[in-house]
């Protein structure tokens, strides 16, 4: 099956050899046994912030995901983790809608956050994007200053009344993001020239500066460095205090790190959904064992 | 041998000399084990063996065309009798072109002192000489070279290298004649304007208020003095520039607009083609279309609110010409606005900001050169356009802002100048030269300008 797709991410310190055996393993594995019709694990729980029943995503004929079923939970931080390809980074933006810019991008199924349904033809997705935020791969600032990066968000939804409101909101965003004493000095400098992690806090700021009640994460730190890495993670981490979180990430102990309860996909299937903890100590399905030890992915 | 018949025969040769490199490249690859043990590829070989062949044959050829006229010329006139020779440039060129005349059979020879005859025969002797010298040239150096270069060919040979050199050069020398023509076009219309200026004080043409070009070819006649003030046509020329600006640059940006981000693949693949036709119209086409349907469409409307409107008006013309450098407003900007990256617009949509204030806020900063650009383009056409101003505002120079009268333009009223019989050093024609100066600072001014706002208020994304 499509092991060719799998093939240009390597698992993680692996050389070669071992992953030619993976993928050969994995060949195996993928003819021996057949996907769930059921996630394992414990996908739903009590009195969701956002509820998600058979989700299917085409891209014209293309199914790219396939009945995902699942819950996630207030202040939670909910990571998702698979192999390229498998419709994770694709789930997630059909959280905020953000596959409506893709003209071929069809969504089926029950998406709630709280008692809003997501796909409602009456909802404004406008209103739906300032309720769920997103930070995307690479930090994407605006060539504006840091300043207005920040207030963008606030000054579109008319957040602040005053100026000094408004300042008040850009320094918070800034704090949360734990960019503020770095910045502070500068605030009218372009965004663009700050490092990469710095950049990437910044859109966190952006995103967190109006508000929202969940933030999608679409691998943040995939084009950072492992100290840029290690400040985003502390950030989650203490955010999850007061948003919901779902993260996309390629890094399995990143997931280990910041993440409550961890989703397993793959080739557009949810395989497992658990605790974190028990998705890397004690993995149900052989699938999610094959792919958190290293064998694929 | 006459010269296209030896360009044609140069072509042949060049090509002999590529299959023959081509062929000597393989046969040198053969005993080594194929083309992988050359330094490079057949093609570099035989690339390399056609340049020696063609290149110092053309060089030869170009240089021999250039001064070989003059030489004989030089000859001809040297070979005439004393009381015959020429004093002074006039009776030089009355000479010249009277043996010229003479060699080609316009002239019969017995209208000519016996001397000019044989000076003419002189002078078809040398030309012929010339062009049997220059087809033996030629042709030896082409097989000279090609020659040197095939007996060269080794595996060792860099010949990648050199064609890369030799092409390196010849882009370099396309780029220098495009540079070299504008500095030798402005040279000209400098050094005219300056005698123009020698006739007329700057301060006159700058800021005089009229303009009536006529001056006296003899001195009896009426119209004598001229009076060469540019504001008026320089008024006109905004006038209109601005009227199709305001036209071309709101639609053209919102077209722009609707293509990039709002136009489904389908309408899109149709509609930008469309709309660049556009631009393809010829102007004289837009100019009828100004003049016979749109300007008394305007009269007509004018009248019924009861302004009085001149049949031929700066605003038909200016609307007209706005629809005409829509294209370039559109097509550029369509072409910038696409380039911004996807990331930008997923950032502000995943704020909540609609595609509307997206466009307003990220993606038109971000734009902003690009769009800038486009505007400059249509801004110099629409000052630089002649034939819809001819037809359709008119030929008078009014100095007035009231877009329902007929102006008139600089671009117009060099035509106007340079068509005719004239006399090439009256101040009325070498007026034409000060304008077209005129011109060419105003756009460059407003270049230099829009560039800096452009530094200004550009919001870069890496």
């Amino acid at each position: 099956m499509e092991t060719a797709q799998q093939l240009d991410k390597p698992a993680l310190g692996t050389n070669d050899a071992a992953r030619d055996k993976a993928i050969n393993e994995q060949a195996a594995m993928t003819q021996d046994t057949p996907y769930p019709d059921q996630t394992v694990g414990t996908p739903f729980v009590d009195d969701p912030k956002m509820r998600l029943r058979d989700v299917e995503v085409f891209y014209d004929d293309n199914q790219a995901i396939h009945g995902v079923s699942l819950d996630i939970g207030k202040n939670e931080v909910v990571s998702l983790i698979g192999p390229s390809g498998c419709g994770k980074s694709t789930f997630l933006r059909c959280l905020n809608r953000m596959n409506d810019t893709i003209d071929i991008c069809k969504v089926k199924g029950s998406l709630h956050l709280e008692s809003q349904d997501l796909y409602d033809p009456k909802l404004d997705v406008v209103e739906l994007r300032a309720r769920v935020g997103m930070v995307f791969q690479k930090p994407n600032p605006f060539p504006k200053s840091i300043y207005d990066n920040v207030a963008y968000g606030p000054r579109i939804h008319g957040l602040a009344n005053k100026k000094y409101d408004l300042d008040e909101i850009v320094e918070t965003s800034l704090r949360k993001a734990g960019l503020w004493e770095e910045v502070k000095d500068r605030l009218h400098a372009p965004g663009t020239g700050l490092s990469g992690g710095q950049q990437q806090r910044l859109c966190i700021a952006r995103t967190i500066a109006v508000s929202p009640e969940v933030v999608l994460m679409d691998e943040p730190c995939s084009a950072l460095d492992p100290i840029a890495t290690a400040k985003i993670e502390e950030l989650i981490s203490e955010l999850s205090e007061s948003y919901t979180i779902a993260i996309v990430t390629h890094s399995m102990q990143q997931a280990a790190r910041v993440s409550h309860r961890t989703a397993y996909f793959h080739l557009g299937r949810l395989v497992e959904m658990n605790d974190t903890e028990t998705v890397f100590t004690k993995p149900e399905h052989d699938l999610t064992e094959a792919y958190i030890t290293g064998r694929f992915g | 041998m006459q010269t296209g018949n030896l360009l044609l025969l140069l072509v042949v040769m060049v090509a002999g000399a590529y299959y023959l490199g081509l062929r000597r490249s393989f046969a040198l690859a053969r005993p080594l084990g194929g083309i992988r043990h050359l330094h490079s590829l057949p093609f570099y070989f035989a690339m390399r063996s056609a340049m020696w062949c063609a290149l110092p044959a053309l060089v030869v050829l170009g240089l021999w065309l250039a001064f070989d006229d003059s030489i004989i010329r030089q000859q001809v006139l040297a070979s005439l009798p004393a009381e015959l020779q020429p004093t002074d440039a006039s009776s030089y060129n009355l000479t010249l072109s009277k043996i010229q005349n003479v060699a080609s059979g316009a002239l019969p020879v017995n209208f000519v002192e016996p001397p000019i005859a044989a000076a003419a025969e002189h002078l078809q002797s040398l030309r012929q000489t010339s062009a049997m010298a220059l087809t033996v040239v030629v042709i030896v150096l082409c097989m000279f070279g090609g020659a040197w270069a095939w007996l060269k060919v080794s595996p060792q040979l860099r010949a990648r290298q050199q064609v890369e050199r030799v092409l390196q050069t010849l882009f370099m020398l396309c780029a220098t004649v495009a540079i070299l023509t504008t500095v030798g076009i402005v040279m000209s219309v400098l050094f005219e304007s300056i005698r123009f200026f020698g006739k007329v004080p700057v301060t006159d043409f700058l800021f005089g208020l009229q303009w009536s070009p006529q001056t006296a070819l003899r001195a009896d006649q009426v119209a004598s003095g001229g009076a060469f003030g540019a504001v008026p046509l320089f008024m006109g020329t905004m006038l209109i520039s601005a009227i199709a600006l305001l036209v071309a640059v709101p639609v053209g940006l919102m077209s722009a607009i609707y293509l990039a981000e709002y136009a489904s693949k389908r309408v899109r693949t149709v509609a930008k083609p469309a709309l660049e036709v556009l631009a393809g119209v010829p102007t004289v086409v837009y100019g009828f279309f100004a003049a016979l349907t749109v300007a008394p469409f305007i009269r007509g409307m004018g009248e019924s609110v009861g302004l009085d409107v001149a049949s031929e008006s700066a605003l038909a013309a200016g609307l007209v010409m706005g629809i005409m450098i829509i294209p370039f407003v559109s097509s550029l900007a369509d072409d910038v606005i696409t380039a911004v990256p996807q990331a930008m617009r997923d950032g502000s949509l995943g704020l909540g900001a609609t595609k509307s204030e997206t466009i307003k806020k990220v993606i038109f900063p971000a734009a902003l050169p690009g769009i800038m650009g486009g505007i400059l383009l249509a801004a110099s056409r629409a000052i630089g356009e002649t034939m819809i101003v001819v037809m359709a505002a008119g030929l008078a120079a009014n100095l007035t802002a009231n877009p329902l009268e007929a102006v008139t333009t600089i671009t117009v009223q060099i035509v106007t100048l340079l068509t005719g019989d004239q006399e090439f050093d009256s101040a009325k024609t070498l007026a034409a030269f000060a304008l077209g100066l005129m011109l060419f600072i105003t756009t460059l001014v407003m270049n230099i300008f829009a560039l800096h706002i452009v530094k200004k208020y550009r919001e870069q994304y890496d």
